[in-house]
Formats: structure tokens, sequence, C-alpha cells
């Protein structure tokens, strides 16, 4: 749709797809899509770290690729498909690998960044169904972690990767 | 810290988009991928009154490899560049330097106009671009021109590009026979702002000896810096260990960067020398094997 007047001073009306379910609320162009997950759908799973670009915390999947939703307006998520922490667990309520691995494997200590970093876990596991540690590594640097020092973290998605090669047997 | 408000209009072709920046000027600023802008807004480093989000506009994203060109649309993302298996063999330094741009996340979102235009001296794309030697299409309602690097990037974050332009399209050169790419950065993190960039190329004729170089470093400087007096005193030479060693000493001499919190002037030269001794002498082992 094509927005022939400005709309600061107005509310946009926009549809999100998150997580299979439809939401349509009014934001103000200058919204962050993080403030619109936690703010208007009350998604608070997704956390709100740096609030701009830095740690990470915000990650979620816009049409199958993770991004860092604080730096996306929500006006240019109208339409998308999301994926937030909420959608990561099946219908009856099963953890998903990743979120077990994070429990087994003490991946979590405070959890700010949990939710970010089983995002972009999950979106390398997808396309890697075997990472070395090095590329465990390499794929979480954009998140950061103030309190484990990683080595939970890694041991976490090593342990979803095995357990989800298992599963596809 | 929340952005400003801003009016925001999402146009849908490339004449709409830029009738638009017709209309506001320095007012408005494209919205991309956003993924250097919105940080900026976010923090309030930028405010700027009008948002023309371009993400809707059509035929402005894709890869098209020629004989001897490759046209990236200015709105393709990186991830469509970092996952291209033609990239990966029409130009290996491009497929290789994409992946060190940010994280996955900001590559999802990225896209390669936004980059060059951003005009980071400190980024991969303009010092691959320079390197390189490629090109950049702006458009504008009345015009279309294309840039070179040296025409493009004036100083830091700043270009000659108008701001009634939007970048259409940037070129790369099509690598050429006998010839090995390379590109290395110095992070503090993986996926971080580079402390230095060095990219190379190199061309051996058919003895083996040098017959072409380039070598641009970034992060010296306002705009990348294509090291020539390096490269013509290696046309002729048999590559090897020692002549990259040899003639990359000078490098002290040729740069002058500036010292931050991160690492002092004299520090990044040591990089600057370290590196492009590593980059001339991978991307002459490549073409020994092109």
């Amino acid at each position: 749709m094509t927005e022939k007047t400005a709309e600061s001073s107005r509310l946009k009306t926009i549809t999100l797809k998150v997580n299979h379910k439809e939401y349509t609320v009014d934001v103000e162009p200058r919204m962050l899509l993080s403030d619109v997950l936690r703010d208007e759908l009350r998604l608070t799973g997704t956390h709100v770290g740096c609030e701009h670009g830095v740690c990470g915390a915000c990650t979620i999947m816009i049409d199958g690729r993770p991004v860092r939703s604080c730096l996306v307006f929500g006006v240019q998520a109208d339409q998308a498909n999301l994926v937030t922490v909420e959608g990561l667990e099946s219908e009856d309520g099963e953890l998903h690998p990743l979120q077990k691995g994070f429990w087994e494997k003490h991946g979590l200590q405070c959890g700010f960044c949990t939710p970010g970093m089983l995002m972009t876990a999950c979106h390398l596991l997808e396309h890697n169904p075997h990472p070395s540690r090095e590329e465990i590594r390499e794929a979480i640097s954009g998140n950061l972690c103030r309190c484990t020092g990683y080595q939970g973290i890694v041991d976490a998605v090593e342990y979803a990767a095995k357990e989800m090669r298992e599963r596809a047997e | 810290m929340k952005p400003a408000a801003f009016d925001y209009y999402k146009p849908e072709t490339l004449d709409e988009a830029l009738s638009l920046l017709d209309e506001f000027g320095y007012d408005a600023k494209v919205l991309a991928g956003g993924q250097s802008l919105i940080p900026m807004m976010n923090m309030r480093l930028a405010r700027p009154p009008v948002l023309i989000d371009i993400n809707g506009v059509q035929g402005m994203t894709g890869i098209e490899v020629g004989e001897s060109e490759i046209v990236i649309g200015g709105l393709t993302r990186h991830y469509m560049v970092e996952h291209s298996p033609e990239i990966q063999n029409s130009c290996p330094m491009l497929a290789e330097g994409i992946k060190l741009i940010g994280h996955s996340q900001i590559r999802s979102r990225g896209t390669i106009g936004g980059s060059i235009v951003h005009a980071d001296p400190t980024a991969e794309l303009p010092v691959m671009l320079t390197a390189l030697g490629g090109k950049v299409t702006v458009v504008s309602s009345s015009d279309e021109r294309e840039l070179t690097p040296e025409e493009l990037f004036l100083t830091y974050m700043t270009t000659t590009i108008e701001p009634n332009e939007i970048v259409k399209s940037v070129h790369f050169p099509v690598i050429a026979e006998r010839t090995g790419h390379s590109i290395e950065e110095f992070t503090l993190r993986s996926g971080d702002f580079a402390i230095i960039i060095a990219a190379a190329s190199v061309t051996l004729d058919e003895e083996g000896l040098i017959e072409s170089a380039a070598l641009c470093i970034g992060g010296v400087d306002g705009i990348p810096v294509k090291l020539e007096d390096v490269t013509d005193e290696l046309i002729g030479e048999a590559p090897s260990e020692e002549i990259f060693a040899e003639k990359c000493a000078q490098i002290v001499d040729l740069v002058d960067p500036e010292k931050d919190i991160h690492a002092s002037a004299e520090y990044r030269k040591d990089l600057c020398v370290a590196l492009s001794r590593r980059v001339l002498k991978k991307a002459a082992d490549r073409a020994k094997q092109a």
C-alpha cells in the first residue's frame, strides 16, 4: 500500500503474523518492532537491551531470517511472518531442543540474553545441523552474555544439535 | 532512547521514491536496511524529519553476473550476496568480505547500496569497491550517473551523492584469469567494527610473475586507501613471502592512522603491514591455483 500522506502524527494500522497468530495494531511509525512486540502485543519474551544493535537480546525471525527487532520499525514488519522466542516450544508445550539444551547444560544464568541466543542458535541449526564449537561461537558472536562466559551456551547448542539430528533420523 | 518522530513514506516504485526526494531534499533520509541509520536514530544522533522507506521498491534487488561485470541492485541484502554461488566464483573477494559484515542478524537486513552510501571507511564494502575498482550507479528523477570509488567517497561517512539521488546498483568486475583475491580484518570481537581491513587482488602472468596487483586498506583515513606505491613495485616480481614483506614494510610511512581507545596509531600501522603481507600472499597463492 502506498502512503501518499505523512504518517508521523497519525497511527498506522499494521498486521503482524507472530508465531502463526495474526495481530492487528495501531502504531506510530517511529515505534521499533521490539517495542511493538513487547508493549502492544505483550510478547515480552523478546528482550530489549542496548537498543542500538549491539547486544542481540531482541533477535527474532522475520520471514525466516534472524533480525534485531530494535533495528526495524514496526511499520516495516507489516504483513511479515515473525517468530519470537514464544514460538519455539511446540503446541503441546514441549520445549524446543535448544530450550532443553540451555536447561541441561546450564546455558543461562540471569537469562536476559537467552531469547536472542535461542533465536540466533535456532537459525544456525536450521542451516547447519553439525556445527563445530568454532562455528557456534561465530554464530552467537552478535549476542552478548554478561554471565556465563559462553561455555554453557556453546554446550547447550551442541546438545541441541545432537538432539535435533537424532530426531531427524 | 527512542527515535524522534518522523513522517513515513513507503513508495512502491523508484520514480515515486525519487520524486519524494525531490520534494523533501535534505529533510529526507532513505531507509533501506536501516542497520546503520536506525541505531543513529535510536540514539537520536540522527533525527530526519522524513523517512522514505524504499524496501517496497521493485526492481532494485538482485545479482546479475555478466561476462566482465557483476551488477548488484542497491537494495540487495548482504545475505543474498553471501549465499550466492555465482558470487563465490565470479568475485571471491566479495564472497569472503561480505561474511565479515556485522553478524548474521545485520546481514539479514543490511543492503549493499546502504553500506556503500554510509561510507564508513572501516566498512568492508567501500574497501572492496575501492580495491577492485568497482562503480556505483546513482539516479535522480532527472539524471543517472556512474561514479568510481575515487569520485564517490569524500571523507568519513560522506559521499558525493546528492540528496535527491539513490544508489540504483553497485558494480564489481568479474575476477580476471590467473588472479587471486583475499580480504582480512582485525576486530576485537568477531563481527565488530574493524580496526584495520586489508584487501588484495593479485594477477600473475603466464610465467608466474606478478602482472598486476591491488591493495586497499580501511581504517587509516576518512576513505579506503589504495596503496599503489606498494603494488607498482610488485609488478614483474616473483610472488614470495620475502618480496611482500619487503614491499609492505614501507606502509608504515604511507599511512597516517589516528589513535583511539582500541588501538594506538603505531599499532594500527603494524596491523596494516601485517595484514597487507598476509592478503597479498594469500591472493598470490590463490592466483597460482586459479
